[in-house]
Parts: structure tokens; sequence; C-alpha cells
């Protein structure tokens, strides 16, 4: 059951205690199962399986015992798992601790945009569909919609939380040990439902921090030709009608913002890995990696698409 | 066996019947190509023609009876702000979209040039900042404001309507009230 | 008059014969296309019902068929996002309103008046209206899926993305109707039965004495009454939301999104029950022919099946346990979730002690039983995982859900239904099942399920979400995925094998006999297949089990007059005779009342006007309905000395 993204691969505590809940919830019901089967198999092996004219039982007590004590058994298993969800619910829902880092996540058709937050002003930036977190600091998780309900889910460090529009709502996860996590869109948002991912990056505080930094900082003015060639390409597409790079003039806000986009491991929230490669086809015919999603195809020559390749990828 | 020929014919003529009407109002187009033929050649903006009147050349908006197409439409006009000028089509800063005076032409093709070109006393060019396909959809809504496509492709009110703003974009909404509960 | 004379057996060959020769002229439908759109006749309808429902299934199957082939491989081309995201979503629709309601209908409005003992349903035109509204209901789905006009946005239709801005088009609007044509359809079969259930049962059977899948089909019919007027408000103000712009579940002016959940939730919960509580009463119908003893518990059973009604209706946040609302709040639907296993925990302790203690007789229809015993004890437990909130938080809207629902769906009902055609197949046709293809197409069936719906416990834990129509090879989903698929070919096998059995005996089975199980219901008192008017002389009951607790003595109903449509109308609780009246005779009224109200429903996806228009229409088909007939006093039984 290993994997980037699974409920049993819990690395959080949260993702921990409901897989500690599972297990609890498994066993019982396993073992219940295979008593009600075994009751079956008695029963059918039990019979006499003969032709016989039917028969009117009187009262049968001792089948009354046994089905009542059954009942009885059913009765407090059920109540020993409602006690054990319970506890767990309080453990898991309990409020983020104080000293917790707060993000902002809008889901969108069909990416996610984030926000960090801070105190200071000028510590608050955005990022979208990659989440990097330092292990061991609890992660305020805020949640909004833009559009219609989404449900961000990261597997392995806690359940969902539906993004309903008008209803935001805050949860929160914490990751024990580093790691690369996948998350998915969990509530039914559309045509490219199946092509809204995410993925949360751990990582020990350190680089953490050094992560933040370098998405704190604007990008400096490119640096070869070709990347200058590339930034005069994007500036004069349609690019920045959606997209944002900060320290240019592109500040459009529908789609991710794009400041840091060679920083990112994956493209189109998750769709495509993100290399030169895929990036070219994503931006020449995103229709056909993805669609229905709202980014229309860009018509480029091709030097162009190669400075504008260039200029993308030194936006780490 | 009468009954069931007789429902299968039916069945038939009234699945005929809808034919018509079902299939291009929900198709949804995905890919289209990003070339610009689609863009119209010489596009009249004035009536006056020396000598005999001869018809335009009419470019027909391929979006005009479709409906995901016109709710994209809808969406791309909120999300390049012509609520800014025109608000919900009304009219403010920018004249009214959704009445029959049309100062450049109310063809498909006027609309269309109108918003690739831009025009003077304040409506922007986005020739650089939207591809064909898109200022068609937002030509398709338009046209639809004043009523002009077909009622049933017509899209439905957006979710983002604020009574109090008019005009205001509201990308991205603000929350409405209180957070929800502890989770 | 002593409405229960002796009936002397030697009275007279001759003077039966002309009785039988009469009741049949009463009763009989005309003949022709006349004869069939003017049907009144309970078991003509319910044929009708049962062939559209399983035309349904197939159809469902078919889309379930198509997507299980595209999740079979990561990132297939089978069919785009679009038509995935209908097919899935007409599936759904299929499946809950066009087979699981109506399918269980159709058996409990053939059933219900032969095992209580009378001739037909309280209100034949209503019943036979009720089949008009939901077959339209459903080609206006698959016409509206044919031209890619079907609807898209999951079978419960989330608000925004089913709203007006995020759902262009009619597609919803298509959903929402369909809706109200299944529900009303659903409305009139359930106001039938309760009123045929509570007034025209034979006289002594009294509530206690009523057999159990009665029972069942009285307390899932007033669940509907319950439920469905619920989700009938709900897509009535989707509709308007998207016809007329009002705000009901816009947030941006006042309206929430969530309500919609709620709304839709009231009903869907209890929707599941209402599908799933004539299924338990079918098993309890069954096991006794197979046991040879009656069932075990039947006062235990009969509160165990109105318990599950009653929590069904508290359960319905725990579809929406993701959303963030209060904890406490929460906490109660999980403690209610869990609760309503208990009767069911019931009904299956009972049912295995009737196994236990019983001879067993290994035909495909104990078969089917026992299939859904095991599959549906699995169901139970996985929902008693998803009832748990944490858990929930991990499992909600994954493949676990999927396989948990299709557990509980297809093991409580299908299986069950599956052995009920089986089990009365031959007094509905005269003819036997074959027996060989019976056995085969029960064991593929079930090894098949199991092997397409297991894996998807696992898939679920391991992240996968519902209705996606693909996914990257990446996330290792792709071996359970092409598991399930190979399952999914393996239970088409089966349950094609079942229609075969079906199809094939309907003309070449064995001819059975009044009784070939030698079963205990009123039911096989009668010729298989029953005259039109059911019974010759009405039956009356003083036991539980009457055909294997009463004697050749058992006084049966005379005096009911033979020219006209005459029924017996007994008492609530204890059936004692009450009067008698006529039912009325075949009509077009529900047929008109029907395209009427097509008219209204179908114009009010284009339309506003639709309705005005169509409510006219539909008063003047209703007047047609009402018009007085002739006045027929009703006769007062006299009180027995």
């Amino acid at each position: 059951m290993r994997g980037l993204h699974s409920a049993l691969d819990a690395a959080g505590p949260q993702a921990g205690r409901i897989e500690d809940l599972w297990w609890i919830f498994f066993s019982v019901c396993t073992v219940v199962f295979l008593l009600v089967l075994t009751a079956l198999l008695a029963a059918v092996l039990h019979s006499r399986r003969e032709k016989e004219r039917h028969r009117l039982p009187g009262p049968e007590r001792n089948l009354t015992r046994a089905v009542g004590g059954a009942t009885a058994v059913t009765v407090i298993l059920l109540l020993g798992l409602l006690i054990a969800s319970v506890t767990t619910g309080r453990a898991v829902g309990s409020p983020a601790p104080s000293n917790s880092l707060t993000l902002e996540v809008v889901g969108h058709q069909w990416w996610w945009e984030i926000h960090y937050e801070d105190p200071l002003p000028s510590r608050r930036f955005t990022t979208a569909n990659e989440i990097h977190i330092p292990v061991g600091l609890p992660i305020r998780i805020k949640t909004r919609s833009s559009d219609v309900i989404h449900s961000f889910w990261v597997p392995s460090l806690h359940g969902k939380r539906d993004l309903i529009p008008g209803y935001p709502t805050e949860t929160w996860l914490q990751a024990d040990r580093p790691g690369v996590f996948r998350g998915q869109c969990a509530e039914f948002c559309g045509a490219q439902h199946a092509n809204m991912a995410l993925v949360v990056v751990a990582e020990p505080p350190a680089e953490f921090a050094a992560w933040r930094s370098a998405q704190l900082q604007t990008p400096p003015p490119p640096a070869t030709a070709l990347q200058q060639r590339g930034q005069a390409v994007f500036l004069a597409m349609p690019c920045p009608a959606c997209h944002t790079i900060a320290g240019t003039s592109a500040g459009g806000r529908i789609g991710p913002d794009l400041t840091h986009l060679a920083s990112r491991s994956t493209l189109a929230a998750g769709t495509l890995p993100n290399t030169t490669g895929h990036l070219a086809g994503w931006i020449l015919d995103p229709q056909t990696q993805k669609p229905g999603n709202q980014m229309p195809a860009i018509a480029l020559q091709a030097d162009d698409l190669q400075a504008l390749l260039a200029y993308l990828e030194s936006l780490r | 066996m009468r009954r069931d020929r007789f429902d299968q014919r039916l069945t038939i003529v009234l699945l005929v019947l809808l034919a018509l009407a079902g299939c291009k109002r929900e198709e949804r187009r995905f890919r289209s190509s990003p070339a610009a033929d689609a863009r119209p050649g010489v596009v009249r903006v004035g009536e006056l023609q020396p000598g005999p009147p001869t018809p335009g050349l009419v470019v027909a908006n391929p979006f005009i009876k479709n409906a995901p197409a016109i709710a994209d439409g809808q969406r791309l006009y909120t999300q390049m702000n012509c609520a800014g000028c025109h608000f919900h089509g009304g009219g403010g800063i920018g004249p009214p979209l959704m009445d029959d005076q049309w100062i450049y032409g109310s063809d498909p093709e006027n609309i269309f040039s109108t918003i690739v070109e831009g025009r003077p006393n304040g409506m922007p060019s986005y020739r650089a900042r939207l591809t064909d396909d898109q200022v068609w959809k937002i030509v398709a809504y338009v046209q639809s404001l004043g009523g002009l496509p077909d009622q049933s492709a017509l899209p439905g009110r957006p979710d983002h309507l604020r009574a109090k703003d008019e005009g205001v974009p509201h990308y991205p909404t603000p929350p409405r009230s209180a957070p929800a509960e502890h989770p | 008059m002593s409405v229960a004379e002796r009936y002397e057996p030697n009275a007279g060959a001759e003077a039966d014969a002309e009785e039988a020769r009469r009741l049949r002229e009463t009763w009989k439908s005309r003949s022709g296309l006349i004869g069939f759109l003017t049907e009144t006749n309970h078991k003509k309808i319910a044929a009708r019902y049962l062939v559209t429902a399983f035309v349904f299934f197939i159809l469902g199957g078919l889309e379930a068929f198509v997507m299980r082939l595209q999740l079979a491989r990561p990132e297939a081309h089978v069919v785009g996002p679009d038509l995935y995201n209908q097919i899935f979503t007409v599936h759904g629709s299929t499946m809950m309103f066009l087979f699981g309601v109506p399918v269980m209908e159709a058996v409990g409005i053939y059933l219900v008046p032969l095992m209580i003992g009378t001739r037909n349903m309280a209100f034949p035109r209503l019943n036979a209206y009720s089949w008009y509204v939901y077959l339209i209901g459903g080609l206006l789905l698959y016409g509206a899926f044919f031209l890619n006009t079907g609807p898209d946005a999951g079978w419960f239709c989330y608000v925004p993305l089913a709203g007006p801005e995020y759902g262009p088009g009619k597609r919803v609007d298509v959903w929402a109707q369909l809706v109200t044509f299944t529900e009303l359809a659903g409305l009139a079969a359930a106001v039938n039965q309760v009123a045929t259930i509570l007034k025209m049962r034979a006289p002594g059977m009294s509530l206690s004495r009523m057999p159990l899948f009665v029972w069942a089909t009285l307390v899932a019919s007033v669940m509907t009454i319950f439920a469905m007027p619920a989700v009938m408000a709900a897509s009535s103000l989707l509709a308007l939301d998207r016809l007329v712009a009002t705000h009901f579940f816009n947030p941006a002016e006042g309206g929430d999104a969530l309500l919609w959940q709620h709304l839709f939730w009231f009903f869907g919960h209890p929707e599941v029950y209402i599908i799933f509580i004539p299924a338990l009463g079918m098993v309890s119908a069954i096991l006794p022919a197979f046991t040879r003893r009656p069932v075990f518990g039947y006062n235990a059973m009969v509160l165990s099946i109105v318990a599950t009604g009653f929590i069904g209706f508290g359960l319905w946040v725990h579809h929406m346990f993701a959303t963030g609302l209060p904890q406490l709040g929460q906490s109660f639907f999980t403690a209610a979730s869990m609760m309503i296993a208990i009767p069911s925990g019931v009904q299956i302790f009972c049912w295995l002690a009737t196994l236990w203690s019983g001879r067993l007789r290994f035909a495909p229809p104990l078969l089917y039983v026992l299939g859904f015993v095991f599959i549906f004890v699995l169901g139970g437990l996985t929902g008693v995982m998803v009832a748990s909130v944490p858990l929930d938080f991990q499992l909600h809207d994954t493949f676990f859900v999927v396989a948990h629902f299709h557990y509980v769906l297809i093991g409580g009902a299908v299986f069950p239904l599956l052995g009920a055609i089986y089990f009365w197949f031959p007094k509905m046709t005269g003819r036997r099942m074959f027996d060989r293809l019976g056995k085969w197409s029960f064991w593929i069936t079930f090894v098949g399920f199991n092997l397409t719906f297991f894996p998807m416990h696992q898939l679920g834990l391991q992240g996968m979400p519902r209705r996606i129509y693909t996914y990257r090879a990446e996330t290792g989903w792709g071996d359970l995925n092409l598991l399930a698929t190979a399952g999914a070919v393996i239970l088409a096998l089966g349950l094609l094998l079942y229609l075969i059995n079906v199809l094939s005996s309907w003309r070449g089975g064995a001819l059975a006999g009044n009784d070939p199980w030698g079963a205990e219901g009123l039911e096989w008192s009668t010729t298989s297949p029953p005259p039109i008017y059911n019974y010759q002389h009405l039956p009356t009951v003083s036991g539980r089990a009457p055909l294997w607790e009463q004697g050749d003595d058992q006084p049966v109903v005379v005096g009911l007059r033979t020219d006209r449509r005459e029924f017996l109308a007994t008492r609530l609780i204890d059936a004692e005779p009450d009067h008698r009246d006529t039912l009325p005779d075949d009509a077009w009224a529900p047929l008109a009342t029907a395209i009427a109200t097509a008219v209204t429903f179908i114009g009010v996806i284009f339309t506003p006007w639709a309705l005005p228009a169509g409510m006219i229409l539909t008063t003047i088909a209703l007047v047609g309905w009402f018009w007085p007939k002739r006045d027929r006093p009703r006769d007062w039984m006299e009180e027995q000395p």
C-alpha cells in the first residue's frame, strides 16, 4: 500500500490518526464479516437438505436467544466504533495550533491558487498547484472556491475538505516526514476534474526557508538575448491577459501565477511533468492535453516558441 | 407486435424532430485552430456605398447557436472586464450592448472587429490579448445580450452577479460572511 | 348478507365456469392498441414496468461498461471527458431513477394485490398514469442523451456546477425534469400501494398476518411519499435558478450552495432505502419456500423494517461530512448512520436463524439470497466505515464509496431481485426458468461482481477519486482498474445468461402448476399465470402462512357482483370487511393526463410559458379523469351478530 498518495501511508498526525481508526474499523468489521460468513456456512451445511413438508415451528427459545445475543453484540460493537470515531474526529478536527503557517487555497476550474499568508505583507506570495511545507510545522489551510465546489485532498496528510463558494472554511495538516505527496480534487467540478491534481512537498525547515525566499523574490530581468526575446514574446501574446509574472507588466489573475513556473514539478495542475517538451506542447495546444480547460491555443512561430521557453524556464 | 412497431416509429419521429434542435446547441468543441483564418477581411463600418449597394461579405459567428460557447463568452466578458465600461449590457462609461443602437455596426464581423481593433473614445483593442475563438465567443455573448441567437442557447444568470456592485469585476470572489465553524 | 359463506366445492362445475366467464368478461382489457393504451390491470402494468425497468438496466449497464473500458488503462482514449461525464451521470440517474425505484415498485404492483387477495390495486388509472409518466421521463433522458444533451453534472447534480453559469445548455434542465417525471411516477405508485395495502386486504389478514413483502412495500411507499417532495422541491428550485434567474443557490446574492445538498440528500438517502427495503421483503418471501419454514421472528422483522424506514430519514448529512459543517452535528449523523445497521443486522440474524433451522433446497432463488447475505453484509460493514466522520474524510468521493454503494445496492437490491424474478417467474408466465442455467448465471454473476467492485475499495484507499475520466500511469491505479474491468466482463456475462434464461424459458420452460415451489403465500393458490381477475373466489386468511396453515375449509368471499368491477374493502388493522365498491373501467384518462404532464414538464426546459399552458392542459385532462360516472352506491356490510 505504499505510494505517493495513499490514505494508508500516513505522513502526518491527522492522516495517522485516521489510519489508526481505519485499522480499528477494518479489524472489527472483518471479524464480524467472518462470523456472519461462518454462521451462513454453518446454516447451509447443517441443514438436512431433504425435501420435506413445511413445518410451522412453535416458540424457538434458543434461536430467539441467539438472535437477541447477536443484536446485543452488534449494538455494543457499534457503540465502541462510534466512540472511536468521535474521539478521532475531535483529534483531527481541533483548531490549528497558533504557531501554524497559514495558506489560503482557492479552487478554480481546474487549478489551485495558493496564497502564502504572513502578518508582514512583503512576505506574502502567490503560487499555483504546488505547495511546499516545512516538516513538523502545522499548516493552517483556509479554503475558498472561486467558481464551483472543489475538494482539497492530500491523502497522505489528511482527509479532504470541500471548497464551496460562499462557505470559506479552515482545516490544518502537518507532515512529519519529508516527501512529495500528491493530492487531487475530490469533488466533481466539471470537464477536467480528473486533471486537477496538486503536489505537496514537505521538506526540512532549512530547505523550506530557501524555497520560500526564492518565491518571495521578483525574478531578475532576463539575462540572455534569447530570454529577453522570450519575455517580449510573452508580453506581446495573450498571456498577460490571464497570467502574472512579478517584475513585468503581466498582471492577469485569471490563470495561475507564473512567476516561479520553473520551480514547479508539474504543469497544468499535475497533468504534465514540467519539462521543456511538455511546456511547449501545453502552450501550443492545451486543449489536447486537457480538453475543455480555459487556456486557448497560442499560435507561435518556432523561434518565438524557443525564446519563450527559454524565458519561462528561467523563472525559478 | 403491432404495439412494438408503433412505439418504435413514434420514438423515431420524436427523436428526429428533436435532433434538429439539439445537436448544435450542446456541442462542446474543445479543439479549435489557433490560426488567424477566422478573422474577417475588410469589414464595413458605415452603410453608405457609392453606386448600387453590394452585399457585404457576411462572416457567420461559428458559435452563435452554441450554449457552452456563449457561456464561455459570458465568462470572458467578466474576465476581460468588459463589465467595467459596459456593465452587464446596460452600458455606463461605454455604450449599452443590449439595445439595437450599434455605432459601428451590429453584424457579427463588426462586433468582432470592434473588440479586436478597439474604437475611438475608449474601447481598447484586444487583438493582442485574446485569440480569435475567444473573441468570437464574446461576440456570441454580446449578440445574446440583444436577444439575438437561439433562445434555448442563451446563458443563465452568472453566479457572481451582485446587485449592489454593478460593473465591478468580481474575480476573485470575496468571502460572503464569517467563515464556518471549526473544522 | 353474510360475506364469508362456506364454499361448497361440489356446488356445480357449471356454475363455477359460468362465474369465471363473467368475471373474465368484466375484468378483461380491451384488445389491440386501444387496449394497450387504456390498460389498467395491475399485472399488465407491472409487466410493462418490469420490461421498461430492465431495458433501462441494460442501458445503464452498457454505460457502466463503457466507463470500465475507459478506466481500464491510464490515459485511455475510449471516450473523451465530455462524453464520459455524460455517461457517468446518465448511468447513475438511470440506475437510481429509472431502474432502482421503478423495478421494486413493479414487483410490488404485480404481487401485492395477489398477496393480499384482491383483484386490482386501489387506483388502477393512477397505476397506468404512473407508468406513462415514468416512461416519458426515461425517453426524455435517453432522447436528450442521444442528442448530446445528456446531463453531465453527476446524478446528484451539485450546484454551482449544475447552476446557470457553470452548466450551460439544457443538459441539467433535462436532469431536473427527469427527476420530476420519475418522482411523480414514484409518488403515484406509492400512494396507490399504501391505499391498496391498508384497505384491500383479504378478510382476516390483519396487519400482524400480512406477508413481510407487503410490509416492506408499505414502508417503502410511505418513505417515498415523504422523500419525493424534497427532491421535487430541489429540482424545481434548480430549474427556476436556471430558467428564470432566481438565486436560490447563488451565494453572491444570498443563496446557498449547500442548500442543494441538504435538499437533495434529504431525499437521496431515503431513496436508497426505498430501493433496498422492498428487496428485504423479497428475501423474506423467498426463504420460506426453500427452507420449508416461515421466516423466524416475524415481529422483529416487521419492527426492523419500520425502524429502518424511520431512521433512514435521519442520515442524510453523512453525504456532506467533507463540507466543513460543525463536528457535533456531524457526529449525530454518524450515530444515526451506525444505528441503522442494527435493524438490518436483526434482519440478517433472523434470516440466518431461518436458514439454520430450515431444510434447505438449493434452487437459484436461494442461491441469490445467500449471495445477497454475503454481498450486502460486506457492503453494510463498509457503510459503517464511511459513517465515521474522520474515516469519511479520507473515503468520501473516492472509489471506496463507489464500491460500498454497489455492494449494498447490487448485493442488497439486485441479487434479491434476480432471485425474486426467478421465484415468481412461474407465477407470472406459467413456466419455470431453467435450473442449470440459473445456477450458472448466479455463480458467474457473483464472482464477476466481486471481482469488479472489491478492488475499488483498495483504489479508494490509494487516493483514486470518483468521477474521473482518466488517470495518470504514475498513480499506480492501473492494475486494479484493469482487474475491475475484467470482472465487469464476467459480471456482464452472468447477467446476460440470466437474460437468456428469462427469454428462452418464457416460451420454452417447463410448465409450472399453481405452486411449483410449495410456498406459503396466497398468490400460490391461484393459477399460473393468474386469471385477469386474480382469484375466482377472493380468499380469507387465518394465519401468516395461508397455504401452509389453512385447510380446504377456509372460507372465501362470496356475494360480490361479477357484472361490475367490484372489490371488497376491509378495515385497517384487523381487515374486517368494511364495504364494497367498484373500480373504474379501462380509460384514456391516464394517457391523456400523462401527455399533458409531459407537455408541461418538457416544455419547461425551454420556456417558462410551458407551465401555465401545461397546467391548462392538465386541468382539462384531469376533468376528464374525474368526470362522474353513473352513480354507484356503496353497500355497507351489516355487522355480523
